[in-house]
């Protein structure tokens, strides 16, 4: 019966469960889906990692190779990022050309990149105006399920706290760059930025991680990424319902805690990674 | 007759007050919005924020491919395209924002099964593109009639590296800021609707750019409510 009420209204169904402050999988308002995260699985990767929220599933391969810097910035390097949404992950998406969730996801994860400085991109230079490294950070989406971009933020920063460069030298005879595969380098990664997602209901409600169901009965959306000094890097409100100045305040707190939990869960995982 | 006060209700507003020199504080440059300059659509509006220019075109309601329609609701598409080369991803991402926005205020629930087009053509860009775009979005949409709950306007400030704040950056100084936050405000309870944000602030900060916000979008408002009027009494 319940079922049948949920195909039928499937709002009412819902505002059932909010006015007792939970949520149809048991959650409360405030409470994140189980995370876990896989690094390093990807062998022909330079570095990767598997994030599951809940049933969320984003995966990210990086790939380093060489390009000449841009001529308007010799002593830089690139992050290209790419966000891909197959038609494998959910039945909303066809195959083709990226659809438009797509497209926006991959510029949110390129801002994310750009306005939290993540990697100093000076640090992508080998030989100024003649040879940097690009990064090619692909996310790809298994399982679609709700909070995306949460789940490919934290994808990319645990699969760039794995990626080992290759120690380069320009031999000065040659001018050929010689890779030395055997002495590998982490990337210096200098901030952590943590996204933290949340749906508008009503109006009014707020509630954080919404699964694929809650986002297509929300009525707004608002993700903030923030850095661990609780600077934020990235405030993504795409329309939606109004918000009071209050109302953001409560979420940025949710977003500082969040910031820790996520943190606290990469610092271990790392930590409990054998060295290759 | 009727084609007659078609042509000639073009109507030029523009503001008195923000003309002129602006100081370091909280002052938007001039403003300027022209309606029903274009025949075809249902509704235009070219506004200009300084010397930055949009045109904008509404079609609607109109019908919609069965492919796209919502049973209980008017589908809102929206297409940005650049001054320069084609529409990339960046384009994309500003049109899901300028979607989003007017999906939020238009009363869609009114037209079910029809699509509203807004199209939107950058003329010239001198900073502020984003808040530019929702202001030429909103006067188009309702120079074409479409039902609203509310207007909206879009207020761009910059953060450069001492904090001080910037309302309606020019481009020179959205390039030397520290964080450039564009947020869309609702005419009704002044509500924020969208929010997007480049470069890093801490939270204090962007409270006091809401709040800034907030006041600013007053002057937009009533630029809105002057400039209407002006429309409506000549004819």
């Amino acid at each position: 019966m319940a079922a049948g009420f949920k195909t039928v209204e499937p709002l009412e169904y819902y505002r059932r469960f909010l006015k007792e402050n939970c949520r149809p999988d048991g959650r409360e308002l405030g409470e994140f889906r189980t995370t876990t995260v896989n690094i390093g699985s990807i062998s022909t990767a330079d570095g990767s990692a598997l994030v599951k929220l809940g049933n969320t599933t984003v995966i990210c391969g990086v790939k380093a190779e060489f390009a000449a810097p841009p001529t308007d910035a010799p002593d830089k390097g690139y992050v290209v990022p790419n966000v891909d949404l197959p038609p494998l992950c959910s039945s909303k998406f066809r195959s083709g050309p990226p659809g438009e969730e797509a497209q926006v996801a991959s510029q949110f994860i390129a801002d994310v990149i750009e306005n939290s400085q993540i990697i100093q991109k000076e640090d992508l230079c080998i030989s100024p105006g003649k040879l940097a490294w690009v990064l090619y950070c692909d996310l790809i989406c298994l399982d679609y399920d709700g909070n995306i971009l949460d789940a490919c933020t934290f994808a990319l920063l645990a699969a760039l706290k794995n990626v080992q460069l290759p120690e380069v030298t320009i031999n000065e005879e040659t001018a050929l760059a010689e890779v030395n595969l055997k002495k590998k380098n982490y990337l210096n990664i200098r901030t952590h930025p943590v996204a933290t997602s949340f749906a508008v209901f009503d109006d009014t409600l707020l509630i954080v991680d919404p699964t694929g169901e809650e986002e297509h009965l929300a009525t707004g959306t608002l993700t903030i990424v923030m850095d661990e000094e609780g600077k934020l890097c990235c405030l993504h409100k795409p329309g939606g319902s109004g918000l009071t100045g209050a109302k953001l305040q409560d979420c940025m707190s949710r977003a500082v805690t969040r910031h820790k939990e996520v943190k606290k869960l990469m610092d271990e995982v790392i930590k409990s990674m054998k060295p290759k | 007759m009727e084609v007659g006060m078609h042509t000639d209700s073009k109507s030029r507003a523009e503001t008195g007050a923000e003309s002129g020199p602006r100081g370091p504080g909280c002052s938007l440059r001039h403003f300027a919005c022209e309606q029903n300059l274009l025949s075809r659509p249902d509704g235009s509006a070219s506004f200009m924020q300084g010397d930055t220019s949009v045109l904008v075109g509404v079609y609607g309601p109109a019908e919609v491919k069965v492919s796209k329609e919502i049973f209980n609701k008017a589908t809102l598409e929206v297409i940005l395209r650049p001054k320069i080369g084609l529409p990339g991803v960046a384009e994309k991402s500003r049109e899901q924002l300028i979607r989003n926005t007017c999906e939020a205020v238009v009363l869609g629930a009114l037209h079910p099964r029809t699509s509203i087009t807004v199209v939107l053509q950058v003329i010239s860009d001198a900073g502020s593109l984003l808040a530019c775009c929702l202001n030429a979005a909103c006067m188009a949409l309702v120079d074409a009639g479409v039902p609203m709950r509310a207007l909206f306007c879009g207020v761009t400030c910059a953060l450069d590296a001492d904090g001080t704040l910037v309302l309606d950056p020019t481009a020179k100084q959205e390039k030397e800021a520290r964080a450039v936050l564009t947020f869309a405000l609702d005419s009704v309870e002044r509500k924020l609707l969208m929010s997007t944000t480049k470069g890093l602030y801490s939270d204090a900060e962007l409270q006091q750019c809401l709040a800034a916000a907030q006041t600013a979008s007053q002057h937009v408002f009533r630029f809105y409510r002057e400039s209407l009027q002006r429309r409506y009494s000549k004819s």
